[in-house]
């Protein structure tokens, strides 16, 4: 048993025949060929597979993707390029935010829309919202500095 | 430009790639036609297969193949063992390694039955449920002391009984030791179990293509060269037509280096008999309990003092879980027998530990790699020692350190890499010092009483860990000048997070003299270079570095020489900086790195006999022994008295690893490890039952630590260049991790004044149920 299901990915309108169980997450890595968000565990705790549901940070290991039918996904391609890193992504780099990088593109959509909401966080306000995107490398102060340095320079150039 | 790049906090090159989500892991490989492998595997940690009837399986639609031990014929073997042990006189070192999949006997839960591939992953993971396996559980062999009594059953039905290993070392008469002492300090500690956690669980990609009659393989290991040199002798196939790459690793931590996992063996081969291609990426349940682990050790351990607090000797007999199969031989009981003396001037050791086979998942390194237990036992035993001769707790270390004219400092036994355990260079006492001061230790007593009196419980820990890093065999690196003036290296290695492409980047490019962001580097290809062992040990920067720096020192005298032919001057003249090489004083008289490097590989004409063309060097490194680096660490711990919930109030680690090529990135790896160490010591316990059943195998019942757990931490260094390597460095990669759990109980046991009601913390990993029952032994 197959649907058709259109999404809307990053700004592009993509259609698939799907089976109403596929994971939101393989329809994304795999059918839409976009593979920078992760897949870490599969039962929604680790975070890396974090992208954006209509602006709102979700877990897409935890929906199907027939259930985001129609709506607006965003992943961690939607932000900078090699070449023009977005703030957030610049930040993380010059702050050494990230070591193996496989937790970070869920990072990155998690603390986008974070920043988008706060844009002036303390310590442990970023330590609360990093709270469910686990990482094994690095211990998280990189990552934390990361957040506030890009805080600064969004308020900076706001 | 800076013309020094050793040293230097740079960016890291291969960020841009993974922060907008291009970088290649192994499961971003889709290729057309790929087909999908599931597993069925054991819910028994020992049981006899009676049966299996895979015909439903078969029938199921999209299922192309289903296969048990029986259907791989010959194919059928044991893994290799992949380290043999070093030779130490009169021990007991008894193989047995994984198997494919399970013939017979399944051995512990998640052990590999039955292999399916389908058209893709939801399918295969149907048929794996049409399977009907016939199982006679059996009574399973789990705990380390039970495993020892004659009438244990036992893992390996062929062997006597469980013990896998049985090694004895000395340095020194500790008998004489003993008699002499003025205190003998008798504990027992326990030290469980814990898994590496990757974010990326393991995966693997194979292809064949008939046509170009090759072999590609995209795997999660932390050793391509080795991945790609058994699989070519398993499937009959020439070392050139397999290709193994490891691309983005997330994650390694050491279990990725254990080879083969049955899934290396069985992808591969169904690849090259199916004619298509195949992938398998493990998911987190099977993670638990299919990727090895590490950890479970209990000590028995004796400390021989003088009436001053220094030690005469120590007697350690432990026993270590080495889980159902152990192809990696002794490397962790070796680490932990040889770590546990620790910075300290021991004159007399005789350590006895035998490797038990159970009934659960394989232990193999997991960062630390049986470092940890070594110095969680020895800083435990200073700690009960001081409280016994009324010392402070720094001043016994103090007493005890081995001083800095008493290097190289010869420990006597065998280590891990086979030679004899020598520490190449160190110097301890200001580490101490430091870590002291940073923390704030002569002030901390009136700060524990204010807070005290406000009722809040504060504890403060210090301890003093060494790391063994930088062991051999040996590494490669080739470093070549491009005709675009770039400049390429290649090595062995796979990287996992470590920051390789620039850190082995400065090396080349200090002595180039180009910039860090025009070396590109590649690792863990084995198209591309294909000798070496591995990422490993924390040998990465000494091993890998210093080859680096061995190509690149050749290729500077190559290119030097080629401008010197070109300017017809000398080559001392000659300043290479700037990616150009110029004559000195004269700048305008300048050839950049590509024209050079075209002038070293002639289209035309005559050249010189004896020419070897290119600017292009392949350098090895193999160091005699490991530099072992060297460190403290302290902390501020609060402890809410009703709850065991514990808060970090201040962290700080001092470690010395002798030239620093990236402090960027080594604080990253030393933060790292101390997050790792800190989910060892306080969150991360798996639950085995007593019939070998793991309960909490997912990551909402396995704690890892999160961003509210891990502290911001000072991180100190001093630098006691390595005499062992031509950078002067030492690896950095497991430090962070190693002396947590001793730091964690000490801490713990000065913030609720445990010593003084009788009670000691003996055991890791804690929580704060466990801490409560610690605390109220009679419940």
């Amino acid at each position: 048993m197959r649907r058709r299901v259109t999404l809307s990915i990053n700004g592009d309108a993509v259609t698939r025949e799907v089976e109403p169980r596929l994971l939101l997450s393989d329809f994304i890595r795999h059918e839409a060929g976009l593979t920078g968000t992760h897949v870490g565990c599969e039962h929604g705790v680790c975070g890396a597979c974090t992208i954006r549901l209509d602006g709102a940070p979700v877990r897409s290991c935890l929906i199907f993707a027939v259930q985001a039918e129609g709506h607006e996904v965003r992943t961690v391609e939607s932000l900078g390029t090699p070449d023009a890193l977005s703030v957030l992504q610049q930040a993380f780099r010059d702050a050494h935010g990230l070591q193996c990088g496989y937790c970070t593109p869920g990072i990155l959509m998690t603390m986008t829309a974070f920043l988008e909401e706060n844009p002036d966080p303390g310590e442990e306000a970023v330590r609360h919202a990093l709270s469910g995107n686990l990482c094994r490398c690095t211990g998280y102060q990189h990552i934390v500095d990361a957040v506030l340095l890009a805080a600064k320079r969004l308020r900076e150039t706001a | 430009m800076e013309t020094r790049q050793i040293g230097r906090p740079l960016t890291r090159n291969e960020d841009p790639r993974l922060l907008t989500g291009r970088a290649l892991f192994v499961d971003d490989v889709e290729l057309p036609g790929m087909l999908h492998a599931a597993f069925l595997r054991s819910p028994h940690a020992r049981a006899a297969i009676r049966s299996i009837d895979t015909d439903a399986a078969k029938a199921r639609a999209g299922v192309v193949a289903v296969i048990t031990a029986e259907d791989l014929g010959e194919y059928w073997q044991p893994g290799p063992l992949l380290v043999p042990p070093p030779p130490i006189k009169g021990m007991v070192f008894r193989q047995r390694c994984q198997v494919p999949l399970a013939k017979g006997e399944v051995r512990h839960v998640g052990e590999p039955v039955v292999m399916v591939v389908a058209e893709s992953r939801y399918v295969a993971e149907d048929a794996v449920g049409d399977i009907v396996v016939e199982y006679e559980p059996l009574p399973p062999v789990i705990g380390l002391e039970a495993a020892l009594s004659s009438d244990s059953p036992r893992v390996h039905a062929d062997l006597p009984d469980n013990i896998a290993a049985d090694v004895h070392q000395a340095k020194g008469d500790y008998a004489a030791a003993r008699a002499k002492a003025a205190h003998l300090i008798r504990r027992r500690f326990t030290y469980d179990r814990g898994a590496s956690n990757p974010m990326e669980t393991r995966g693997i990609v194979a292809q064949w293509d008939h046509k170009a009659e090759k072999l590609t393989v995209w795997d999660t290991t932390q050793a391509p060269v080795f991945i790609r040199n058994g699989l070519a002798a398993m499937l009959g196939l020439s070392e050139r037509q397999v290709r193994v790459v490891a691309p983005f690793i997330g994650g390694g931590f050491g279990p990725k280096m254990m080879m083969f996992y049955p899934e290396e063996v069985l992808v591969p081969w169904m690849a090259l008999r199916l004619d298509r291609p195949v992938k398998w990426i493990e998911d987190r349940l099977e993670h638990f309990t299919a990727t090895t682990q590490e950890r479970s050790q209990v000590h028995d351990c004796e400390l021989a003092l003088d009436a001053r607090g220094k030690i005469l000797g120590v007697r350690d007999d432990f026993l270590m879980d080495t889980g159902a199969y152990n192809p990696y031989g002794l490397t962790v009981p070796l680490n932990s027998q040889c770590t546990l003396l620790n910075c300290y001037d021991v004159p007399a050791y005789d350590s006895r530990f035998r490797a038990i086979y159970t009934n659960r998942t394989l232990v193999t390194p997991y960062r630390g790699a049986g470092r940890q237990h070594g110095i969680f036992v020895m800083e435990r035993m200073l700690d009960a020692a001081a409280r016994e001769l009324g010392l402070d707790r720094a001043e016994i270390r103090r007493r005890n350190l081995i001083p800095a004219d008493a290097f190289p400092y010869h420990n006597e036994l065998i280590y891990q890499d086979f030679a004899p355990l020598t520490y190449d260079s160190g110097n301890y006492a200001p580490i101490l010092d430091k870590a002291l001061h940073a923390i704030g230790y002569a002030e901390f007593a009136a700060e524990k009483a204010k807070a005290r009196a406000e009722g809040r419980h504060l504890g403060l820990g210090v301890v003093c860990y060494v790391e063994g890093t930088g062991i051999g065999p040996y590494e490669g690196a080739k470093v070549r000048v491009q005709a675009s003036g770039k400049v390429t290296l290649a090595t062995g290695v796979g990287t996992q997070g470590q920051g390789h492409f620039t850190s082995f980047a400065q090396v080349v490019a200090e002595q180039l003299g180009v910039d860090v962001r025009d070396v590109e580097v590649t690792t863990g290809d084995t198209d591309v270079f294909d000798w070496g062992a591995g990422t490993f040990a924390s040998r990465g920067a000494v091993v890998t570095g210093s080859a680096a720096h061995g190509a690149a020192v050749e290729v500077r005298t190559k290119i030097l020489k080629t401008a010197a032919e070109h300017f017809e001057c000398a080559e001392a003249d000659l300043v290479l900086a700037d990616g150009a090489v110029s004559i000195a004083g004269v700048p305008e008289n300048r050839i950049t790195l590509g024209e050079l490097a075209r002038l070293a590989n002639p289209m035309r004409g005559a050249v010189k006999p004896g020419t070897v063309p290119g600017l292009e060097a392949t350098s090895y490194f193999g160091p005699q022994m490991g530099a072992t680096a060297a460190g403290a660490h302290a902390m501020v711990i609060e402890i809410d008295a009703q709850t065991m919930r514990p808060t970090i109030l201040r962290y700080v680690v001092v470690h010395d690893c002798g030239t620093v090529l990236n402090p960027l990135i080594l604080s990253g790896q030393i933060q790292g490890g101390v997050a790792q160490g800190i989910g060892n010591a306080f969150f991360e316990e798996l639950v085995w039952t007593d019939d070998g059943q793991l309960l909490n195998a997912s990551l909402a019942d396995y704690l890892l630590p999160t961003a509210l757990d891990v502290p911001r931490m000072d991180v100190l260094h001093t630098e006691t260049p390595s005499p062992l390597n031509p950078l002067g460095t030492k690896g950095a990669g497991e430090g962070g991790a190693i002396p947590v759990g001793a730091l964690f109980a000490q801490a713990i046991e000065d913030a609720l004044d445990l010593p003084a009601r009788g009670i000691e913390v003996s055991e890791i990993p804690l929580s704060p149920s466990r801490l409560w029952e610690i605390c109220n032994p009679s419940g």
